[in-house]
């Protein structure tokens, strides 16, 4: 028996430019900050953007951008809802409040299922929220979308270092591109880990401080937009 | 109409398949849907229908129904599931993502969300039968 799924993939990312997943080795690095940070950036510059949760156990980007009361509309699949400029998919349009407890055979599928019914249509630029570790999820982007490239978020912590070592390693021997390191959170002036991201040979893309302004911002893209952290992004944005 | 995608990647598969067997004309695909996705099966044959490339013309598209069993990975307890018992909104979110089966669905014996579906889950290209090129 075959999965006909996966067939469908590629043709529906066809229309997209960029497939960007935004990845970490550790949880509560600030990866969904990221991601839905540099989605509103992009589509606030004037690009295409959509936005794929795809933490199934644990989303978040939808309460970072205020996101509620939307659907995505059924027509020969699923068209997200465009909610702040950015086409937003999300797991929670089904699950809604409740907790969905998935193992890895789950994950799997469902983000399979979703790839394969999603019409993103044309767009510039996916930002993936991706789901902590080089878990099932990552695999099957590896797997199933042939230009998926990776930003990986850390923070000064050698613990959160370590992994990130092991991701690009991974990586780097499957060939895919990694578009660079983001160090959030920074507390001091160290230059480790911008030292440690260029040893392995990839780019450091940006540093971010550690910015007390963002919890306040949640829920309101407004505010998040004003905040350092923000700011932070938009460079990001112009150098990705 | 979200059987349409499904239907789309159906014959996605199949001409890959038609492609790789060297089949010139497709004469049969059988598809399995499980009934954890309550996929309408009208709207799924209109599409496929619909869809069809010139080397399916005379296919038959068959389409069995598998019911969906599932097992709780705790007690071990195996049962059948029951779109009735779902209010509608947990239906369709269900059709659209089987695995959000776990946030609403419990094992009927020990309660917990920790179950694996055995059978019965999406749908599947079960087999393709087709005339190969240079048969008459």
């Amino acid at each position: 028996m075959v999965d006909p799924r996966t067939s469908i993939i590629n043709e529906r990312m066809r229309g997209i430019g960029r497939i960007i997943a935004v990845s970490s080795g550790k949880g509560g690095v600030g990866k969904s900050l990221v991601a839905a940070t540099l989605a509103l950036t992009l589509a606030k510059k004037g690009y295409n953007v959509g936005l794929f949760d795809l933490d199934f156990t644990s989303p978040s980007t939808h309460i970072i951008l205020g996101i509620e009361g939307v659907k995505p509309k059924e027509e020969k699949g699923i068209v997200p809802p465009i909610v702040h400029g950015i086409k937003y998919m999300s797991i929670i349009y089904y699950s809604g409040e409740y907790v969905s407890p998935l193992r890895g055979a789950d994950v799997s599928n469902a983000l399979i299922e979703l790839l394969s019914i999603t019409r993103w249509e044309r767009l510039d630029f996916l930002v993936m929220d991706m789901p902590p570790g080089i878990g099932d999820a990552t695999l099957d982007l590896i797997r199933l979308i042939r230009n998926i490239e990776f930003l990986i978020v850390t923070t000064p912590a050698q613990l959160a270092f370590e992994t990130v070592r092991k991701l690009v390693s991974l990586l780097k021997e499957l060939k895919i591109p990694v578009i660079g390191v983001v160090e959030n959170m920074r507390m001091n002036n160290s230059k480790t880990i911008q030292q440690q991201t260029m040893k392995l040979s990839v780019e450091f893309l940006e540093e971010i401080p550690y910015d007390p302004k963002v919890e306040e911002a949640i829920g309101n893209t407004n505010k998040l937009l004003g905040t350092t952290f923000a700011k932070k992004v938009q460079q990001i944005a112009s150098k990705i | 109409m979200h059987e349409w995608a499904l239907a789309e990647a159906v014959i996605a598969a199949a001409s890959e398949i038609a492609e790789k067997e060297r089949l010139k004309e497709v004469k049969e695909v059988k598809i399995k849907v499980g009934e954890l996705q309550q996929i309408e099966l009208n709207i799924l044959k209109f599409a496929l229908s619909q869809l069809k490339p010139a080397k399916f013309k005379d296919a038959k598209f068959s389409i069995e129904v598998a019911r969906a069993e599932l097992k709780c990975r705790v007690c071990g307890q195996k049962w059948v599931f029951r779109k009735e018992k779902l209010d509608e909104s947990t239906a369709e979110a269900i059709h659209f993502v089987p695995e959000i089966a776990h946030a609403y669905i419990k094992c009927p014996k020990c309660g917990s969300p920790d179950f694996e579906i055995l059978e019965g889950r999406g749908v599947w290209l079960e087999s393709i039968k087709g005339v190969k090129q240079g048969d008459g």
